[in-house]
């Protein structure tokens, strides 16, 4: 075989500062390309991971675009402390959007189930902030790794001009160009943590240092022990007979909603421990023969988590 | 959950000096793709957990059993019962040493554009072969399209060895067939592993059933393949964006798409050909000293210069290709076939611009390779073309450059991204006359310089001027007049061939005044280097009076001060030495 070029091997970064290259690399071209940019904004770990790569991304200047939270009203506390603090101390501007008409016709999920709660809290509320402020692209913190479903996502997933996503409408996408035009009123959604796992999320937040929400850290916490699960106590969630809140040593794998986000048991009150415990988890469900990489879960909890 | 800090530590300490691959997979229906795959993904999982989890448990219960790995992908034919769109799936998996990303890829020849989206980031792929079927025409297509598209490396996997007994004699086969035919094509480094996914020889663990074999297993090779991307080694910087925070921070944002660009750097911007020296390279984490592909960056230098987004810094004694043609082989990936003469857009690093595709050469058999005539390209067809864009881009050839040789084509109308495209290494017409010129010899001649100057009365100067040809005319007059020996470059159509041209009037001691009619200063750093600078007058077209007279008067005088001629007459002759 003859070489055809000298392959140069670029320094090895590390697999951390190669996604970190690429994330920051996506930011940049959608900043630049788009009229009016916005990141929506989870208060999740993926978040807190994005709202660092953004701020890498233009440093030393601010955010060229704002944060985009969908409120449900439903949202834990500490989330709310955490996201009226965090994202100001970086500069950011942040930007409330809830489905107010539907709150007030009292929409829950107990009334109205998870997924129909869902549609008009979030996905509604999210489609119709987009347009509220005329965002054409928005940034989420959906990762590719996190169901089997996901793995054919494009990092810019194209939108029509009703916020619908048609699998079969998707943009071959090669090397880091990407495609950005699109006719008025049509959105892309951009995920530049694509080809970040969750493992990879964790070990950039322990080496970059970067603020969470402090749910993610185990601690004593009143729940609601309803058999395998652990229910959060906040917005009174309907109690069965009998039950009654007690205090359990617990944090959260996701943050949601408080009524359809479980607690797990857990030790884990830092870093390196929750992410022993993930590796613990999985080789449980490994060895007891879960084939299945998605790790954060189904499709539904999936669902009730994000916007994605 | 008693913590055992220590392991838990020492393994992120470990996770964070991993490196990250990315490789691509393709294979025919039912060559064992989806097993292979859900045998790395699921073996290397429990080698990698068992990392960390053994300081919990000592023994595993590692339940035995045949496990359906095609299970961990959806493989292909699920989808196509399913009906859901055939197309690249990424997948992730990591051992103690890297994180791995699979671009997943269907073989068949009407997902022709998906192999080639999977290869494009690719920098290893895996051919799968069945043992007992050999070489077929879809393992042509794969290594074809992997050589098209520059992956570095080709792991050829042999795959369902249990079904041929292991047999050495048809795997030497096997790798005779594909070098022989792979001969035409250009692969860097193309190795040969006999596996079998589904009872998972060779691919993490060595198989005793293969003895004959001596070469690792297919995650070694994976572990240890390097990690090279076919960049060249020439700096390329594509502006991407303009940070400007405050009036006293100018940065230019970008990721390096090749070589590495260093603190203090002279750098040449493109297109304007202004230079300036590379101030500070800024990132949020501090200051570097030189950033190499693929960093993403932010550049500041030291002058004032105009910059936008679809600019690139290069180093001036090593350009790209500028110019607003050039061949390419594209892979078309719309429905709809591709046209001759209809407005297209081309995006190119940071660079979006309009274009034409001008000409369709021809047409290329995806399964042998051979040269079909054709007046138009179909979805999946592969075809080379000359384009024609509205602006000019700064490019490499693709083989040499997979940063800046490769570019999509978006349709303006519908908006989809119609075609990949590959810029050829044929050089155009004008670059092969300049190289014509490299050819000759300076150096060589018994006369010295000094004798030269001593006969001509001056040094020889190169003075560089853009847009005043009649300037030039009359300063060659006044020059001529004094007794020196000079004459007029102008450009009209070659201005590519002035630096070399200087060069030789140069070497045979002449004043030499280059005109060239707008800027273009690329050309101009060319000639700064070839003819030295001590010996290069560059004058700025905006220092100049409007009155062509006074302008030539001006130039006289900067000669006069630089002591190439006296005020009062000739040159400066051998004082000047
Ligand atoms: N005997 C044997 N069968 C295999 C091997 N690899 C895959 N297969 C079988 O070949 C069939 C096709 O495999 P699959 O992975 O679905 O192929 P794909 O279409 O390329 O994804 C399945 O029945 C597999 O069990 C192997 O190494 N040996």
């Amino acid at each position: 075989m003859s070489a055809v070029a000298e392959a140069i091997s670029p320094r090895s970064l590390t697999h951390l500062r190669a996604l970190e290259a690429e994330s920051i690399h996506i930011f940049r071209e959608v900043a630049a390309e788009f009229a009016k940019p916005v990141m929506l904004y989870s208060i999740g770990k993926d978040s807190s991971v994005m709202l660092r790569l953004a701020q890498k991304a233009f440093f030393p200047g601010p955010l060229p675009f704002p944060l985009l939270h969908i409120d449900t009203s439903f949202k834990f506390r500490e989330m709310i402390e955490f996201r009226d603090r965090y994202p100001a101390t970086l500069g950011a501007n942040l930007l409330v959007y809830r489905n107010e008409e539907a709150l007030a016709d009292g929409a829950n999920p107990y009334k109205l189930g998870t997924q129909k709660c869902c549609g008009f809290l979030k996905t509604r509320a999210l489609l119709d902030g987009l347009t509220k402020y005329g965002f054409d692209a928005a940034f989420g913190g959906a990762r590719r790794d996190e169901e089997k479903s996901r793995a054919k996502e494009r990092i810019y997933s194209f939108r029509d001009a009703y916020g619908q996503w048609d699998p079969k409408n998707q943009r071959p996408e090669l090397w880091n160009i990407f495609n950005a035009r699109i006719d008025k009123g049509e959105t892309i959604r951009v995920f530049p943590l694509s080809n970040w796992t969750e493992l990879d999320v964790w070990q950039y937040i322990h080496l970059e240092n970067i603020p969470i929400v402090p749910l993610y850290f185990a601690k004593e916490r009143p729940m609601v022990v309803r058999g395998e699960s652990l229910l959060p106590v906040e917005h009174d969630p309907p109690l069965l007979l009998g039950e009654k809140p007690q205090m359990v040593m617990s944090r959260m794998r996701s943050l949601g909603c408080t009524p359809c986000t479980g607690a797990i048991r857990s030790n884990a009150d830092t870093l390196p421990k929750i992410i022993e415990e993930l590796f613990l988890m999985r080789r449980s469900e490994r060895e007891n023969r879960i084939i299945d990489h998605d790790q954060e879960g189904s499709m539904e909890i999936k669902k009730r988590e994000g916007y994605f | 959950m008693a913590a055992a800090p220590s392991a838990i530590d020492e393994f992120l300490e470990q996770e964070q000096n991993k490196e990250l691959l990315r490789f691509t997979t393709a294979g025919s229906v039912d060559d064992g793709k989806s097993t292979l795959i859900g045998r790395l993904l699921y073996d290397s999982k429990g080698v990698y957990e068992d990392q960390i989890a053994s300081v919990k448990k000592a023994s595993v219960n590692r339940s035995a059993g045949p496990i359906d790995f095609s299970l961990l992908t959806d493989g292909l034919k699920a989808e196509r019962e399913q009906g859901i769109t055939i197309d690249v799936a990424y997948r992730y998996f990591t051992t103690p040493k890297r994180k791995f990303i699979i671009a997943d890829t269907p073989g068949h020849e009407q997902y022709t554009r998906n192999m080639a989206t999977g290869a494009s980031t690719a920098q290893l792929a895996i051919v799968l072969v069945d043992a007992r079927k050999g070489v077929l025409p879809q393992s042509r297509r794969h290594a074809f399209i992997a050589s098209l598209l520059a992956i570095p490396q080709v792991v050829v996997a042999v795959n369902k060895m249990d079904l041929v007994d292991y047999s050495e004699e048809v795997f030497n086969r096997i790798c005779g067939d594909f070098r022989e035919f792979a001969r035409d094509l250009h692969l860097s480094n193309v190795y040969f592993i006999p596996i079998s996914a589904l009872e998972g020889d060779n691919v993490v663990t060595q198989s005793a059933r293969t003895p004959w074999y001596h070469g690792g297993t297919l995650l070694h090779l994976l572990e240890t393949a390097p990690i090279e991307m076919n960049y060249g080694e020439d700096m390329r910087f594509p502006v991407q964006y303009v940070v400007r925070p405050t009036l006293d921070f100018r940065g230019y944002a970008g990721q390096v798409a090749s070589g590495t660009i260093r603190q203090g750097d002279r750098v040449m911007v493109l297109p304007s050909g202004r230079t300036s020296k590379v101030k500070s390279i800024v990132t949020f984490d501090g200051d570097l000293d030189e950033a190499s592909v693929p960093q993403s960056v932010t550049v500041c230098l030291e002058d004032e210069i105009d910059i936008s987004r679809g600019d690139m810094l290069v180093r001036p004694s090593r350009m790209p290709h500028v110019s607003r043609r050039f061949e390419a082989t594209i892979v078309w990936m719309a429905t709809q076939a591709m046209e001759l003469d209809r407005p297209y857009l081309v995006k190119h690093t940071s660079k979006q611009v309009r274009a034409n595709i001008t000409q369709l050469r021809h047409r290329v058999n995806i399964n042998d390779l051979s040269k079909i005539e054709a007046n138009k390209l179909e979805l999946n067809e592969i075809g080379v073309v000359s384009i024609e864009t509205h602006q000019p881009l700064f490019f490499d050839a693709y083989r040499k450059n997979r940063g800046t040789g490769a570019f999509i084509i978006i349709d303006p109308v519908s908006n989809l991204t119609v075609a990949a495209g590959m810029i050829s290494e044929r050089v155009d017409r004008e670059d092969r006359r300049t190289s014509m010129l490299s050819g000759v010899e300076f150096e060589r001649s018994r006369l010295t310089a000094a004798e030269r100057w001593e006969r001509a009365g001056h040094q020889p100067v190169t003075i560089w001027l853009t847009a005043r040809t009649e300037v030039a005319y009359l300063l060659e007059r006044e020059l001529f007049d004094r007794g020196c020996m000079v004459h007029v470059l102008a450009d009209d159509v070659e201005s590519h061939l002035l630096p070399e041209l200087a060069k030789m009037s140069s070497a045979a001691g002449l004043i030499t005044i280059c005109t060239i009619s707008s800027d273009s200063e690329g050309e101009r750093e060319r000639a700064r280097e070839l003819v030295g600078f001590e010996q290069f007058v560059d004058i700025d077209p905006q220092s100049l009076s409007s009155k062509d007279a006074d302008a030539k008067d001006q130039i006289t005088r900067i000669l006069e001060t630089r002591g190439f001629v006296r005020p009062d007459g000739r040159g400066l002759g051998g004082d000047g030495i």
